[in-house]
């Protein structure tokens, strides 16, 4: 497609709204007689709820109601197994939801969600997540994909290798805390639901309602105008949206359940933590012979999820010989979700630092030696690539952050009580896009409007779609209006698998195209009411592609190491990508330092530990959670290589919500292990773990 | 002798028999620059009051505990947790929130208009509360108050000259999960020069 | 958290009255975490007496060269006081090293001196804690205790008290005002705070009802080199793995006067006495810094999983310690 529109840094349409504080998020739809909801969380880490005392808290003024296993509304049952709340007695870990009370306000509301008295069966848990755990099992799936993927014979090329690296890398579990805590108002008028909530795809929200509910998706409207941020975390429907349902449904009142920042760690999802047994395999030369990528994760009892990172390996390097497999041991702990990349960060967390260390065993610069293993086809699937610029971006990003000027010798760079060094490590995600619908109305005075229900999660989808609308169309940006966040817009997947702007844009693209074709044969003035077009994907969007389509990119960290503390904070980041055709330069580069500040986060101060004894997590709020905070952040730098690739959608896009997060905790852990000299094999680097390896190894 | 709340008055017919009399107090405040006199919840904050009584939804619950900064608003000119502040304190304040920065016209303040040229947000869910703490630290910057990072040989009493480390962090109390940092750091700037 | 009372008395006198005659009464100041507690439920008061306006917010020269710091002068006021960043720097730059600008404009003198643990199971209604419910046991002993104490815990208790600011206190030798209803008294900083023991539930001295009306900063540490160093897992806006605050005279290359103290190793402010008897009168230098903060640290017990904490706080007390040392003359 031509145009201008696409590609230019078009300033974010909803902006306006979001610095003037105008923008409402879904605990801010104030309905008249709106009441507030608060959950009360199971306290033991498994067992039965016996009996809810409900007497204390109903006498306190104010209170409307509190539903309890016993008495609230009856759901059919979900297929996701978090949202069967509060219909029967069983407490499958520590947090999860065993009543919920609703007051005239927050503070009564809460007040209430103290004074329930609940009475437990308690039994036995296991919540202690170990590799050699008997109970993990091989799934059959990871991401949608198969869970073992094997080339070639893998344990006899590796025995063969000349050169091996065999080493285990750890990640602990992470939590998404966007920052708009998970919240839904809920109002029914008569048999409709409206919802508003915080959601990443509020159809599949929709559908999921009427499924529970037992009503027509005609009779639900879910609206999720401005989203505070996901991660993932709010990718499908979280237990909040069914329980304001309930709530309000019960009470017959508008319902309004924020969930307490401290309770969503065990109730939304997390990042489930991985250990990744790498064992490298090369010829003298530093070409791979083997490469064996082996993930233990857990999963919880409600459902299995699995965190698949070993997957990325099936794209990354070509090898004649290829093992990606995982495992999933189930414990009585919450139920563990996507987060920014789930498989790809944590696994590439893994193999590019593996890859760091086997440069080191050859004496091979890092770069060259990725660039040395470049395959010509995927390696697990054997499709050609639709396009792939990693050494490019390698190239660039060194040129760039003077990767040429590096003394290779790790332990070499001082400053004062500092130890420097630089890192570097690659970065892959996959291209995937789902069928949507979207419509494009001309109207009679020139303007145009599209429609489609997107959500704009802080990505700018209204104004990138409005680009490609403006380009199909051939007419100016600001004649363009965009409507999303609504589910009586034509339906649209979720913003999600760093899809969501190929989906919809894909679906915008046609119908603004078709509508461009309809005005070009329309003579005289249009009617009133204007012409509308709408375009469906399917068939086209989800069509088997012969090729694989990945994003790919490079990112280069300079760290320093405080040898007084064990302190470690980036001074320098630099990711360079290739990922399609970038839509908008703006909120593109903004998205790709976004996700890498999300990954110096997961390098240095984010981790949450699972405490064996009581089933859920010890860093339940931001206290105690360590998002990176100003102070951490450096100026990141974030650029691109635009690729020309047809193999994609009419865009030319690929995703890039995620990629940034991909390989940054490498970077950062090759850059320490610059520094020091220590290879750590354990996120986060806190001062902990790095000051005690410094003393005992330094 | 101390000066015991008043007693209940102005209650909505609806709470009469919703609350114990001597858990309310009447307090006003100025908000925006026009006043509200209201019969609070002791156990009101003053995040929930804007929010829920007044219908300013502008400043975030992010954590609810002063731990993530989204609820950033000025009393009296000075930045604070507004999630922290119980409003039966605040009686006779002077409040602004996100949607009083711009002041009446219809321009918004140069620092709202430098978060939007310099893509300094994302979501937009902590952008309020950094609208707010950046216009109080540079009040105190501008007043003498050192940081964390300030040089302790810097002299008391001047303005202190703010470079990125310096307003990093001092903005430090604003969490952002987006990741919009270094835009937020160069919007900053902007109204510096 | 339930209803209550809220009384706002004009002067220490009124307010000191109100608590005694308000059974369940606490004093509300800057709120940053009574507030918090409350929103937990941890602490349930019947009775809000808010002191925050009462007539204590200036910090004051006495005629001895001491300065009396009023129990609600603000954080962020009080770290940019030209007399405290010049006469006892150390106590400004534990200041800021604490929270974030927005609680240091809100959180007072008295209220720091005052806040709780952070430890996760005392804030966890859920789970056991002998200082929020004494006798349900310890949740963090065999638990997650990373950030937990290494000196002076006992079998009960091993959270650690959170403040920056008490730290500097203690280093300088300050004293914490009192007024009760059996009058004003006078506390050194470092007598203030308790050990854990048998009594977790109790974090201070302080007798019931009485109030802090403010902190006296001696004439004798005003102008000796101090200075406050804090390790932590991000950059900024969080507690400290450890912390030292050093208050430091060398004359003629001996160690004249001296004041130690750790945070966030235990309980308490830890004031370093073993270290400081073995500095005063001993040359100045890395050797006895060393010496003297293993003879210190040799105290430590730590935990399962905190034993870092140990080296943490040695280095940084040496590299206070030897910043604030005069260069030693080059010999003859």
């Amino acid at each position: 497609m031509t145009g201008t529109n696409l590609g230019a840094p078009a300033e974010r349409r909803e902006g306006r709204q979001k610095v003037t504080g105008a923008a409402r998020y879904a605990a801010e739809y104030t309905l008249p007689g709106r009441a507030h909801a608060w959950p009360v969380p199971a306290a033991v880490p498994r067992g039965r709820v016996t009996a809810v005392d409900t007497s204390a808290a109903l006498a306190l003024p104010g209170v409307l109601a509190v539903l309890t296993p016993g008495d609230a509304p009856r759901l059919a049952e979900p297929e996701d197994g978090t949202l069967a709340v509060l219909q029967d007695p069983d407490v499958p870990h520590r947090g999860w939801c065993v009543a919920l009370a609703v007051a005239e306000t927050l503070e009564t509301a809460r007040a209430a969600a103290r004074a329930v008295r609940v009475t437990y069966d308690r039994k036995p848990h296991h919540a202690d997540f170990t590799e050699a755990d008997p109970d993990a099992y091989e799934p059959d799936e990871a991401g949608g994909q198969a869970g073992r993927v094997e080339r070639g014979d893998p344990e006899a090329a590796y025995a063969a290798a000349g050169v091996r690296v065999d080493v285990t890398y750890r990640v602990p579990p992470l939590h998404n805390h966007p920052m708009e805590p998970h919240a839904s108002t809920a109002h029914w008028d008569g048999d409709r639901l409206t919802v508003y909530t915080s959601s990443q795809g509020g159809t599949a929200v929709r559908s999921v309602l009427a499924q529970l509910f037992g009503l027509d998706e005609e009779g639900i409207t879910v609206v999720a105008e401005h989203v505070g941020g996901g991660f993932g975390s709010k990718g499908t429907p979280r237990p909040d949206v069914v329980l304001a349902a309930m709530a309000a449904r019960h009470t017959g009142r508008p319902v309004t359940l924020a969930l307490p920042r401290r309770y969503l760690p065990d109730v939304v999802g997390h990042r489930a933590p991985t250990v990744q047994r790498l064992r490298l395999g090369a010829d003298p030369d530093g070409r791979l012979t083997a490469l064996l990528h082996e993930v233990t994760t857990h999963t919880s009892r409600v459902k299995e999820f699995v965190e698949y990172a070993a997957v990325p390996s099936r794209v990354m390097y070509a090898t004649p010989a290829l093992r990606s497999a995982h495992r999933v041991l189930p414990l009585d702990v919450p139920s563990p979700s996507w987060m920014r990349a789930p498989g790809e960060a944590p696994g590439m967390y893994a193999l590019e630092s593996a890859v760091d260390e086997l440069a080191g065993v050859l004496g091979t610069d890092p770069v060259e030696l990725r660039i040395r293993n470049e395959p010509d086809r995927e390696p697990a699937s054997g499709k050609p690539f639709s396009s792939r610029h990693l050494a490019e971006c390698l190239r660039e990003g060194a040129r760039r952050f003077g990767w040429a000027e590096r003394d290779p010798r790790p332990g070499a760079r001082r400053e004062g009580p500092f130890l420097l060094g630089t890192g570097v490590a690659a970065a892959t995600y996959p291209v995937q896009v789902a069928p949507s619908t979207a419509s494009a109305q001309a109207l009679p005075d020139g303007t145009f409007t599209v429609r489609i229900n997107a959500a704009d999660i802080g990505t700018g989808a209204r104004t990138v779609l409005a680009q490609v609308a403006a380009d199909a169309l051939g007419v100016p940006l600001d004649r363009v209006r965009t409507e999303v966040g609504r589910s009586d817009l034509p339906p649209a997947p979720l913003a999600g698998g760093s899809m969501g702007t190929a989906s919809w844009g894909w679906a915008v693209h046609e119908a603004c195209a078709e509508l461009a074709c309809r005005l070009a044969g329309h003579t005289g003035p249009l009617p009133v009411e204007g012409i509308e077009v709408r375009a469906d994907t399917a068939g086209k969007a989800d069509a088997d592609s012969p090729y694989a389509r990945h994003a790919f990119g490079a990112q280069f960290a300079e760290v320093a190491v405080d040898t007084v503390t064990g302190e470690t904070r980036v001074r320098r980041l630099l990711g360079v990508f290739a990922a399609g055709h970038i839509l908008n330069a703006r909120t593109a580069r903004s998205q790709f330092t976004g996700a890498m500040t999300m990954g110096l986060g997961m390098a240095l101060t984010e981790h949450s530990t699972l405490d064996a004894v009581f089933g859920d997590f010890a860093e339940p709020d931001l206290a105690a959670y360590h998002v990176p905070a100003h102070a951490d952040v450096p100026d990141i730098e974030a650029d691109w290589l635009d690729e020309d690739d047809p193999h994609l959608n009419p865009m030319g896009s690929k995703g890039i919500g995620e990629i940034g997060i991909v390989g940054t905790a490498a970077a950062v852990g090759n850059a320490v292990h610059h520094a020091t000299g220590i290879r750590f094999r354990e996120l986060p680097l806190t001062p902990d773990r790095v000051l005690t390896a410094l003393l005992s190894e330094g | 002798m101390y000066t015991e709340s008043p007693a209940v008055r102005k209650v909505p017919r609806a709470m009469t028999s919703a609350n114990r009399p001597g858990h309310h107090s009447e307090v006003t405040l100025r908000v925006n620059g026009k006043p509200h006199t209201l019969l609070v919840d002791h156990r009101r904050v003053l995040l929930d009051l804007l929010r829920e009584d007044l219908d300013l939804t502008g400043a975030k619950k992010g954590c609810d505990h002063g731990q993530c900064g989204a609820c950033t608003v000025l009393v009296d000119g000075r930045r604070l947790n507004s999630c922290l502040l119980l409003a039966v304190t605040l009686d006779g304040s002077e409040v602004t929130t996100v949607e009083g920065l711009g002041g009446h016209g219809e321009e918004p303040h140069p620092l709202q208009r430098a978060f939007l040229d310099r893509d300094a947000l994302q979501c937009g869910y902590c952008t309020p509360g950094q609208l707010c703490s950046a216009v109080g630290m540079l009040t105190e910057a501008a007043a003498g108050h050192p940081s964390h990072v300030t040089d302790p040989a810097t002299p008391s009493g001047r303005p202190v000259p703010l470079d990125r480390p310096e307003i990093r962090e001092r903005m430090s109390g604003n969490l952002c999960r987006c990741g919009a940092y270094p835009r937020i750091v160069e919007a900053v700037e902007d109204v510096i020069r | 958290m339930n209803g209550f009372a809220y009384l706002r008395p004009g002067s220490v006198q009124e307010a000191v009255e109100a608590f005694a005659g308000h059974p369940g009464a606490h004093y509300l100041a800057g709120g940053t975490n009574l507030v918090d507690l409350m929103k937990l439920g941890v602490t349930r008061p019947a009775t809000l007496i808010d002191v925050g306006r009462l007539p204590l917010g200036t910090v004051e020269e006495l005629p001895d060269g001491s300065l009396r710091v009023g129990a609600t002068v603000r954080n962020s006021d009080l770290a940019a006081d030209p007399r405290v960043r010049d006469r006892y720097p150390v106590l400004s730059q534990a200041l800021l090293a604490g929270a974030s600008g927005q609680l240091r404009n809100a959180a007072t003198t008295g209220g720091n001196l005052l806040q709780r643990t952070r430890c996760p199971y005392f804030q966890d209604l859920g789970k056991p804690c002998n200082k929020r419910e004494p006798g349900t046991g310890c949740g963090a002993r065999q638990g997650v205790h990373r950030d937990h104490a290494v000196l002076g815990h006992s079998e009960h208790c091993v959270a650690t008290h959170p403040s920056d600011m008490a730290v500097a206190l203690a280093a300088l030798d300050a004293q914490v005002e009192l007024y009760g209803t059996d009058g004003a008294r006078r506390v050194p900083v470092d007598d203030f705070y308790r050990l854990p023991g048998e009594h977790p539930e109790r974090d201070t001295w302080i007798r019931p009802g009485e109030l802090i009306t403010g902190v006296l900063l001696p004439a004798a540490t005003a102008g000796v080199p101090s200075a406050y160093r804090k390790a932590r897992d991000r950059a900024s806006y969080a507690f400290a793995l450890a912390s030292v605050a050093v208050v430091l005279r060398v004359a003629d290359g001996v160690v004249d006067q001296v004041g130690i103290a750790f945070g966030a190793l235990a309980h308490r402010p830890w004031r370093a006495r073993h270290a400081e008897l073995a500095l005063l009168g001993a040359p100045a230098g890395p050797a006895a810094f060393e010496g003297a903060v293993a003879l210190e640290l040799a105290h430590a017990e730590p935990l399962r999983d905190n034993a870092y904490k140990v080296p943490l706080a040695r280095n940084l007390a040496l590299d206070v310690l030897n910043r604030l040392a005069p260069a030693p003359a080059t010999a003859a």
